[in-house]
């Protein structure tokens, strides 16, 4: 009896403790609002680096499967160079940014390419778009390549130019096709922002680590910075399930 | 220049792939209201041929006069003409993502060949002319293969096209539906429509065909009103070829 007296005791113990460490890193001195700026910053950047790298990259995706796939009939020489020359560039670019780390990127980017900036949520939105592009670009191409081919042959059939046909019937389908794909690199971009710390940008992940050093305690705050970051995926996986619930209406 | 009632015009047309040579030298007038049909076995350049003529495959050498314009000249804006020929595939290609009506309006609409409201009512009439009007709000993946290719030939009759190509409309058919979609084919054909079907159906050839094309090994190797061409074939690889398929 004594021993299950003292076991209890010790769980109540235990729970006090957590409590007052609780209060101790985020009520006093107010820090929980280093969390929500944080989190705000990170929204931010993952937003402005999600439009950036979708933008990116279907330009670059239509790039590479346009001279892929009519490098050969395309008549009109002048065309035919502007259009390889568009490709290396859309290569180049590929390989340098996939073979790079995104760390190293986005410090080039905030100490070498745009020192004079004062804004980092824009050098970490830039330097997260363009890396997020590289993949995003491989996604689509691979979704417009998995459209039939007779898909783009109905429909310049009937008279409709290329962009037509691509704007109309490729890149929806192409679209449908790669959402969950495209979904996967939006939760690795989310993900990733974590290392913005590295210009010092009090990013989410950042305002964890600055409330740990302050505290000298590394449970609470890294631990809630870990809870917010999954309940944000889990939040969008949602959606995404419902966005792609709705797509799919054309099949059945 | 081509007399009045002469529509396309083939001429020295070659086409190949890489170091295969697929066409090696097409010679061919189609007269308007004409219904061409092409027939030979697999591999003999047939689809090639028909896919020249919208320029789906590039030629690679010789010409084709669409209404006297040479459409393989690089200045010619070819999607001009492709408006006014119509394509029926053999894997039907209806948009995936659109509804059957959108299939049949998008073109027109896009191209600013007719108003949205008219648009839908020719897509209505034409669909109601193949007994589909009921499946104007459906998706193509909810339609039999036959009721898919019937809304593919409405969708190119939308563009109110002077000739109608058929790429083996009814191979990709279940036996049971060939019917129907030939039954639309010869509809069409007794309207006036110029048409060249490539296909395998030799009664079609036999009952709608004003002139018959036999290609073989990338050339025509005889051509005749059906009467002839099927009662007295001349070329020893006609008669073999006919003595094959069942007519």
């Amino acid at each position: 009896m004594d021993k299950l007296n003292a076991f209890f005791s010790s769980i109540a113990t235990w729970f006090v403790e957590l409590k007052d460490e609780f209060v101790f890193c985020f009520i006093d001195g107010d820090r929980w609002k280093w969390l929500v700026d944080g989190l705000f910053v990170t929204l931010q950047i993952t937003l402005y680096s999600v439009l950036l790298g979708i933008a990116i990259g279907v330009i670059i995706a239509i790039v590479r499967s346009t001279h892929d796939n009519n490098i050969s009939t395309i008549r009109n020489s002048f065309g035919r160079a502007v259009l390889k020359f568009l490709n290396a560039v859309a290569k180049v670019y590929l390989t340098v940014i996939r073979g790079t780390p995104v760390v190293v990127q986005l410090m080039l980017m905030y100490y070498v390419i745009l020192v004079s900036t004062d804004s980092k949520i824009l050098v970490a939105s830039l330097a997260f778009g363009i890396n997020s592009g590289a993949y995003v670009a491989e996604i689509v191409r691979s979704g417009i390549m998995s459209i039939d081919k007779g898909q783009f042959e109905a429909g310049r059939s009937l008279g409709l130019s290329y962009t037509q046909t691509m704007i109309k019937i490729i890149i929806p389908q192409a679209f449908k096709n790669v959402l969950p794909t495209l979904a996967n690199e939006f939760i690795v971009l989310l993900k990733e922002t974590s290392v913005s710390g590295y210009v010092a940008l009090e990013d989410i992940t950042k305002a964890g680590d600055l409330i740990r050093s302050r505290t000298y305690s590394a449970f609470m705050p890294l631990i809630a910075v870990a809870l917010i970051y999954l309940v944000l995926v889990v939040f969008f996986t949602k959606l995404v399930s419902i966005l792609e619930r709705r797509l799919r209406n054309s099949d059945h | 220049m081509t007399t009045d009632n002469t529509i396309i015009k083939v001429s020295g047309l070659k086409k190949s792939f890489g170091s295969l040579e697929v066409l090696k030298g097409i010679d061919t007038e189609i007269k308007k209201g004409e219904v061409v049909v092409v027939i030979g076995p697999s591999g003999s350049g047939k689809s090639t041929f028909l896919r020249c003529l919208n320029r789906l495959e590039e030629p690679t050498e010789g010409t084709i006069e669409f209404d006297g314009v040479d459409i393989t000249d690089k200045k010619v804006n070819i999607n001009k003409h492709r408006e006014k020929m119509g394509m029926v595939f053999q894997q039907f290609n209806l948009f995936n993502n659109h509804t059957i009506l959108k299939n049949i309006t998008l073109a027109p609409v896009k191209l600013g060949k007719m108003k949205k409201e008219e648009a839908n009512q020719k897509a209505v009439e034409l669909l109601e002319r193949v007994g589909l009007a009921d499946k104007a709000n459906a998706y193509p993946s909810q339609l039999s293969g036959g009721q898919k290719q019937r809304v593919a030939i409405v969708r190119a009759l939308a563009m109110n096209p002077e000739v109608m190509l058929f790429d083996e409309p009814t191979s990709a058919l279940d036996p049971e539906m060939v019917g129907e979609v030939l039954e639309v084919m010869k509809e069409l054909a007794q309207s006036g429509m110029t048409m060249v079907v490539v296909t395998h159906e030799m009664g079609f050839a036999k009952e709608v065909g004003s002139r018959v094309i036999f290609m073989d090994e990338g050339v025509i190797m005889e051509e005749n009103n059906p009467q002839d061409f099927f009662a007295n074939p001349k070329h020893p690889r006609l008669k073999e070829f006919l003595s094959k398929v069942l007519i």
